[in-house]
């Protein structure tokens, strides 16, 4: 027992604390949660958008071409691997630009998210009956209020899980990053790997950190979805 | 068209995609200030797809239908204006379920007629009074009884002060008890002389309250009169047979 416990405080010293290699865990972190929070914000903004395209083709006919335009989108994004369109956006559409490597990650990351953002939040808007649409129409709103006050306020919360669970996963994808050569939290423990030859220990303490930032997230969202329910019993 | 003329619907014609038939067939009705209006017929003859097209809420094939003397199947027209003095009261009640029962009767005068919020409630406190709801403000849709949410409904489209109340069904999906809380609140609505047009299966409410019945079949109509005449004296073998089935 002794022995182990001093074999785990040696390579615990190799692993972090040797060389500050702690830092490229915590710098890793850092960078992992710039990419899923601004990746996140860029996501929910084209998902919203995309959303309310398709929904409002599916309920008005109109808008023949945007919701042409999403769909192709939509297609490509989900039915490619997210390496791929990383790959494809820092080595070839950005090739000749100069331009940094975090906002490349965002943006990529951001515009895979999104598609998957837009189907939950459609499906959310299709889960409103469309008595509360009428309702808020009949009222003399026009559509985007109504969609703005009454329908969107509503679907949020139908779909408030499931934007939870996307959440996760793209924490989780970025830890791709490293394809691109970004130092993020997995990059940062393989970097460690590399140096000190121990394979468990850097990359355990990624997956913890992994771990409790997404339990951490899991309680959040749960506890904001509580919140909503209260107000309709 | 008279002065008093609130709707004047000519021609009106409507047909779903998908179907063989028309929904409506070239309907023509005029609906006066003050009048209490009640739309009765079979299933599928049109009448609550007729009281649907009076705000749009179905875009009618063909026809014109004028309120207040705009016609609004002009596609120039801003329905929205128009249809903030059109109030509409479902069968399914259509509360907002997250917003409290004050919200629900106050976002659309504040939102779009600009009250203050002191206003709106003002409002809202005074119609809830009378329907009997005072001490429900507060609560929301899903904890009332059906008949107190349809209340709140009629209170709802009250709040924006318009001109015609539009009723489609508005008992059809209440527990029988319930039924007379609703029909006993827009007796009194229809006792101040508000404009109503009203698509019902309550028959023993319609001899009662309406100032004229429209009697609708296949798309069209096929008689109107006052409610005495229409019900103790029908002209036409399809009246005839309908009210012969349901009374």
């Amino acid at each position: 027992m002794a022995d182990w416990i001093e074999n785990f405080q040696n390579r615990f010293y190799l692993n972090f604390i040797k060389d500050d290699r702690w830092q490229y865990i915590t710098r890793g972190l850092w960078t992992t949660i710039q990419i899923t929070v601004f990746a996140v914000l860029l996501g929910i903004a084209i998902g919203f958008l995309v959303a309310v395209i398709r929904s409002t083709h599916d309920k008005t006919g109109k808008m023949v071409i945007p919701n042409f335009i999403c769909r192709v989108y939509l297609t490509v994004i989900r039915g490619t691997p997210v390496v791929v369109q990383l790959l494809i956006i820092y080595f070839g559409i950005f090739a000749s630009v100069n331009i940094g490597k975090m906002i490349v990650a965002v943006i990529a990351f951001g515009i895979n998210s999104g598609a998957y953002v837009a189907e939950i939040v459609r499906s959310g808007i299709m889960s409103i009956d469309k008595g509360q649409f009428e309702a808020g129409r009949s009222l003399g709103f026009n559509y985007v209020q109504t969609m703005v006050h009454i329908i969107m306020p509503q679907a949020f919360k139908n779909v408030l899980p499931a934007l939870g669970n996307e959440l996760i996963v793209l924490l989780k994808e970025t830890s791709v990053s490293g394809y691109i050569a970004m130092e993020d939290l997995t990059k940062g423990g393989d970097i460690i790997r590399s140096r000190t030859y121990d394979a468990m220990m850097p990359l355990l303490a990624v997956a913890l950190i992994y771990l409790v930032i997404v339990m951490l997230l899991e309680f959040a969202v749960g506890k904001l979805e509580r919140r909503l329910r209260n107000s309709d019993h | 068209m008279t002065t008093d003329t609130l709707i004047s619907v000519r021609g009106l014609t409507k047909k779903f995609d998908g179907m063989a038939t028309h929904a409506l067939n070239g309907v023509s009705a005029d609906i006066h200030k003050g009048e209490v209006v009640f739309v009765i017929g079979p299933s599928g003859s049109g009448k609550s797809t007729f009281l649907r097209c009076l705000n749009l809420l179905e875009e009618p094939t063909s026809g014109t239908i004028l309120f207040e003397g705009a016609d609004i199947t002009d596609k120039k027209t801003d329905i929205n204006l128009h249809r903030r003095k059109m109030g509409m009261v479902f069968q399914q009640f259509n509360l907002f379920p997250h917003m409290s029962i004050m919200k629900n009767l106050t976002i659309a005068p504040m939102k779009l007629l600009k009250l203050s919020r002191e206003e709106a409630e003002q409002t809202a406190r005074e119609l809830l009074a009378r329907v009997g709801l005072s001490d429900r403000a507060d609560a929301y849709p899903n904890q009332l009884s059906g008949g107190q949410k349809q209340r709140i409904a009629i209170v709802r489209a009250l709040c924006m002060k318009p001109d015609v109340m539009l009723f489609d069904e508005p008992t059809s999906a209440l527990d029988p008890e319930m039924v007379g809380e609703v029909l006993t609140v827009m007796r009194e609505l229809a006792e101040e002389n508000m404009t109503m047009v009203v698509v019902t299966h309550e028959m023993a409410f319609a001899k009662e309250v309406a100032t004229r019945v429209i009697f609708m079949d296949n798309g069209s109509i096929v008689e109107e009169n006052t409610p005495k005449e229409l019900f103790e004296n029908p002209q036409s073998d399809r009246l005839k047979s309908f009210l012969a089935k349901i009374i």
